[in-house]
């Protein structure tokens, strides 16, 4: 992501992320054709050691001085990443394929708006020519856009390492900003997002101060399904922007879940999503401000997932 | 360690040698002589560089150069027919949609992806489009207009 949508330094310590120096000599490039070689390449790397995706936000790392890899790990040779699929159990989304990309693939749009509206609120036309999801998530930057509503949709990323494959829910990929759980070797394959059940419908919403390319000051990512009377079954809400991580919020969910989004469950939801606020106050929000708009993006994106799941 | 990269640009089949951390941008203009994509921000944020790879619009100062190994680039240099100008280039004239230059490679490449993907794009979506490219001198309506133009007459309407 361009450096002005990198922003993790409100919720660092030091003012300026640790500066992390080459170890050899100059940077090693190499683009892999399977996903074993890839791993090989990292889990043997010595020194500092990065996958490029689509490289929007590693590059602009690289070029501001904040890292020197040794290794630069490119898998967008690697086909299974560059692909997007419906399977049996709902849709695996590569590690390389870019949010551009996802825009434009119909059937994805139409079992998850909110997910791919995320996707595309991220930089400009060029940045999501090249960005990805995976790259999103494992930035770990707080106020990522995708993030919100790939932990809202229940998705898992799919994750490849020295001791074989686990999937693990993405709201546990990002442990900090610029943190990950992650371990040596390690690398995100693919998101997969669950099969849709009928009359479901995601959202996600975020507040900028301009009309686009910023980064969120909240965010907010809604998806639920109904049962066969308009009743919320089901349901997850999730907290960009106001903690360390994406929180996902099950007070939220709770608020709403057996209810037909009255005005009272709208208005317990978003008390909840207020109450689940950790946010600090910086250059683009205060804490008061954070708590508050939580609560507004959580009502709205709520109705706007219930009216895509056919609720009236 | 310099690496051989080999591929294809604005039609021809190029080889060029870089460095494994150069950007596709310093490649493309100190390299291969073509300086048409221009160095704003270097961040991704100006899209004075943009180019495509393999037909998706990008910020050639965000790929590297290694990575253009058997993909197909296009820059502007490749969008006039000789001495011929598409009409994106041809209307940035008429409509003085230009003032220093400095944005307009990075537009009209930018305008080019956006018409092939939808011929009739009302203002806002041309806004929308557009927005990856940051120009100081138009104030952006005459970049407009003549992207609305140069879309009528691609159209043939």
């Amino acid at each position: 992501m361009p450096s002005a949508l990198i922003d993790l330094t409100p919720f660092h310590g030091p003012k300026e992320p640790a500066k992390i120096k080459h170890q050899g000599g100059m940077m090693q490039y190499e683009a892999p054709q399977t996903t074993q070689a890839a791993v090989a390449l990292l889990a043997k790397a010595k020194g500092n050691a990065y996958v490029l995706a689509g490289g929007s936000d590693l590059l602009v790392r690289m070029k501001g001085g904040y890292i020197e890899p040794d290794l630069v790990v490119d898998i967008k040779r690697i086909k299974a990443m560059c692909q997007v699929k419906k399977t049996a159990s709902g849709w695996t989304i590569g590690a390389a394929v870019s949010c551009a990309e996802l825009g434009e693939t119909k059937a994805l749009i139409r079992d998850w708006p909110g997910v791919v509206e995320a996707a595309n609120l991220i930089g400009s036309k060029q940045v999501q020519g090249r960005c990805t999801i995976v790259g999103n998530m494992c930035n770990a930057g707080p106020a990522a856009d995708s993030v919100p509503a790939m932990v809202a949709a229940g998705a898992m990323a799919q994750i490849a390492g020295p001791k074989g494959k686990r999937s693990i829910p993405v709201e546990l990929v990002a442990i900090g900003p610029g943190k990950t759980s992650l371990k040596k070797g390690e690398l995100v394959e693919a998101i997969v997002l669950p099969k849709r059940p009928a009359r479901s419908g995601d959202a996600y919403l975020r507040f900028i101060p301009r009309s686009e390319m910023d980064i969120a000051v909240v965010s907010c990512g809604v998806s639920l399904s109904l049962d066969a009377k308009g009743m919320v079954k089901d349901a997850r809400v999730s907290l960009g922007a106001v903690a360390p991580t994406v929180l996902l919020v099950p007070d939220a969910a709770r608020a709403i879940i057996g209810t037909s989004l009255d005005e009272a469950a709208l208005e317990k939801l978003g008390r909840a999503c207020s109450a689940a606020c950790r946010p600090i106050d910086d250059k683009r929000g205060t804490i008061e401000f954070r708590t508050k708009v939580a609560a507004v993006l959580g009502k709205r994106a709520a109705k706007i997932a219930f009216g895509r799941a056919g609720g009236k | 360690m310099s690496v051989k990269v080999s591929t294809t640009i604005n039609g021809d089949q190029i080889d060029f040698i870089c460095e494994p951390d150069e950007t596709l941008l310093d490649a493309l203009r100190n390299r291969v002589g073509l300086t048409g994509a221009k160095e704003g921000c270097g961040t991704g944020d100006c899209g004075a560089c943009s180019i495509t790879i393999d037909g998706r619009l990008v910020c050639s100062c965000l790929a590297l150069g290694v990575e253009a190994e058997g993909r197909e680039i296009e820059t502007v240099e490749g969008m006039a027919d000789g001495d011929k100008l598409h009409p994106l280039q041809r209307k940035f004239i008429e409509h003085a949609a230009l003032q220093c230059g400095i944005c307009t490679p990075g537009f009209l490449i930018a305008a080019r992806a956006l018409l092939s993907r939808n011929p009739d794009p009302d203002e806002e979506e041309i806004r929308f489009g557009l927005a990856g490219n940051l120009c100081r001198c138009t104030g952006y309506d005459k970049i407009v207009r003549a992207v609305q133009d140069a879309a009528r007459e691609m159209r043939g309407a």
